[in-house]
């Protein structure tokens, strides 16, 4: 079983990656100077207080068995302490707490994101491949070429510029308490969901759009050219058909692409996401959180881009009917 | 036998091999050339910007120089000005003018980026070349290692080891060349195999090349052209991976001038209308996309094949 075996490699190879991505991280925080008994106590450390801290986080072990008690914390669930709220008694907010309420608004903003940019981008990507060279296509080409060369924040500012301040619509920074419903919560997340869709259709246009001329320059297609099947039917028929792997790989890669550009989006808006935390958390230097978001962040790109490689695998005939 | 021969090149037999065909001239259509004055434009304005901005990058501009037209006084904050004859292009959320820091900020970002570029090459080209002319132990060693690094996200890796070890330019130069350099390896490792197979250097090595002859005569001339054009596109994402860690607070910090910092640093003004951000987002984006435009014309010279690539 051809496709057994590719999938099977595959999740294999997701899972090691995940794992050395783990250590990556570790290593980036743990190993560093500076630990976190250290940060917790701040001023207040003295070498006993000092000593009995490490003893009850388990610093006083070498790296690699520290190592292995992060990991098997983090596997179920544990996510340890964050440095904000650590007083003289106590050793600070547990990491799972601050993180669910952020995890929920940044799952909000991706899922408003996806639902919108990806029908919109595929389509418009696909109006641009059938019909190469026209002013469409050069407008779309030449559009997305400057979006995805600009940074993120100028797209943002641009149209906090034009939405919020000129005409009034919307308001520039995102709050939400948490208890917002239907409509105010729209209008919470309408700016920095809008900034992202430009950002990621963008990038889907361009590669949709890629990858159709690039089905449509094969020999196939050519036949179906050449026997005089009708221009329309043969996008719809024969190229979209055998584009849908690479497109759906295509998106897949994308929305992992909005890893990175969600840190930006959230801390333009100060919207409340688990990216923000993220950023607040470097700011501070509070390692535990670092680590957490770090690794939901990285565990998530990485579950994307094997989601990416699975639709190449699936949508390929060849391994689906092996001979 | 050839391994005694290698070396410097000294005592190379083959010195007069035929003459290579003559070189195409570059053509660049109208948005290369307009590409190429933007990069220009930029690259003096990182030489000459600080002696011909009219304040300093940290001046915070007198009260007195804001005087409200039609009358003697003066406005009662400098801070978020319009843009005026006094600040051609407003003042930011301290009263700073913008032009001047814009003029300051350009040596820095563009001076990072470009550092940072560099070192990125030398660490990937160094380390693909190895790994494609090396053993296979080599070869997977490195690739392994590469793979895993990017299977994470480059912000999140910056951000994880900015927590650990702080932010200094030093630090922000060699961390973003080492992240930048994954990708360049990668590219110089599947170009660096490419070459290596074809005939030519089968030639050389039948005739008794040794390897660091074959690497920098024949791998290296063959590759040259593609990672140009590569480098123009790795310059470009090394400027927006450095402003938006500058955006974050995480890069330059205050009160060193730096475009990223600076739209963060204005960011408040947004909401009242002021220009402040935008104007540093606008240079990076001149910058970057006048990049993109010279290497749209570079690749379309070098035949196309190492086409853009999104990474």
């Amino acid at each position: 079983m051809t496709l057994l075996n590719a999938i099977l490699r595959r999740t294999g190879l997701g899972i090691a990656t995940l794992f050395v991505v783990s250590v990556l991280i570790f290593i980036g925080t743990s190993i560093l100077p500076g630990d976190v008994a250290n940060i917790i106590l701040g001023q207040m450390a003295t070498p006993e207080s000092l000593a009995a801290l490490r003893a009850k986080l388990g610093l006083d072990e070498p790296a690699h068995v520290r190592y292995f008690i992060w990991l098997s914390d983090l596997l179920t669930g544990d996510l340890g302490f964050s440095k904000a709220g650590a007083g003289a008694g106590t050793i600070g907010t547990p990491i799972s707490e601050m993180l669910m309420p952020r995890l929920v608004n940044t799952l909000r903003l991706a899922t408003a994101v996806a639902v919108v940019a990806v029908p919109f981008a595929v389509t418009v990507g696909l109006l641009a491949a059938m019909y190469p060279g026209t002013k469409l296509d050069r407008a779309v080409t030449f559009t997305t070429l400057g979006l995805i060369s600009v940074p993120e924040f100028l797209v943002a500012t641009l149209l906090v510029l034009v939405v919020a301040v000129q005409l009034g619509w919307l308001p520039a920074t995102a709050y939400i308490s948490g208890q917002e419903t239907g409509l105010k919560l729209v209008r919470a997340l309408a700016m920095p969901a809008l900034t992202l869709i430009i950002v990621a259709s963008s990038q889907i246009m361009r590669m949709t759009r890629a990858t159709v001329l690039n089905v449509m320059s094969s020999p196939y297609i050519e036949m179906a050219i050449l026997k005089g099947v009708p221009r329309k039917r043969i996008i719809l028929r024969h190229a979209l058909l055998n584009a849908v792997g690479p497109i759906a790989n295509v998106i897949a890669l994308n929305l992992a692409y909005l890893v990175s550009g969600v840190v930006i989006v959230e801390t333009v808006f100060a919207y409340p996401g688990l990216a923000k935390l993220m950023i607040d958390a470097v700011q501070t230097r509070d390692l535990p959180l670092v680590q957490a978001c770090a690794m939901i962040f990285c565990a998530t790109y990485i579950v994307l881009i094997f989601i990416a490689d699975m639709v190449s695998i699936l949508s390929n005939p060849r391994l689906r009917h092996p001979k | 036998m050839s391994e005694n021969i290698d070396g410097n090149g000294t005592e190379v037999r083959f010195e007069e091999l035929p003459d290579a065909p003559p070189r195409r001239r570059m053509r660049l259509t109208w948005s290369g050339k307009l590409g190429v004055c933007v990069v220009a434009f930029w690259m003096a304005i990182v030489f000459i910007g600080p002696s011909i901005s009219p304040y300093h990058e940290a001046d915070i501009l007198d009260e007195a120089l804001f005087i409200v037209p039609g009358s003697d006084n003066p406005y009662p904050e400098t801070d978020y000005q319009p843009p005026s004859s006094v600040a051609w292009l407003g003042t930011d959320y301290l009263g700073r003018d913008t032009l001047s820091r814009t003029l300051y900020g350009a040596r820095t970002t563009i001076g990072i980026s470009l550092a940072s570029t560099l070192l990125a090459y030398l660490v990937g080209v160094t380390l693909g070349i190895a790994a494609a002319v090396g053993g296979n132990v080599m070869d997977s060693a490195l690739s392994r290692l590469n793979d895993a690094i990017l299977s994470i996200p480059s912000i999140m890796l910056a951000l994880v080891v900015i927590a650990a070890i702080g932010s200094t330019i030093p630090i922000l130069i060699v961390l973003t060349g080492l992240i930048y350099a994954s990708t360049v390896f990668r590219i110089a490792r599947s170009l660096g195999l490419d070459v290596k197979v074809s005939d030519f250097v089968e030639a050389a090595r039948v005739r008794g090349e040794g390897l660091w002859w074959i690497i920098t005569r024949e791998i290296l001339p063959n590759v040259a052209m593609p990672m140009a054009t590569d480098f123009g596109l790795r310059f470009v994402y090394v400027i927006l991976f450095i402003s938006s860690l500058s955006f974050l607070g995480l890069g330059v910090q205050p009160p060193q001038s730096d475009w990223g910092s600076m739209v963060r640093e204005s960011l408040s003004g947004l909401p009242y209308g002021s220009i402040a951000p935008l104007v540093p987002a606008l240079a990076i984006a001149t910058l970057t996309i006048a990049i993109n435009l010279i290497v749209d014309d570079v690749s379309a010279h070098a035949g196309g094949r190492l086409a853009k690539r999104m990474i």
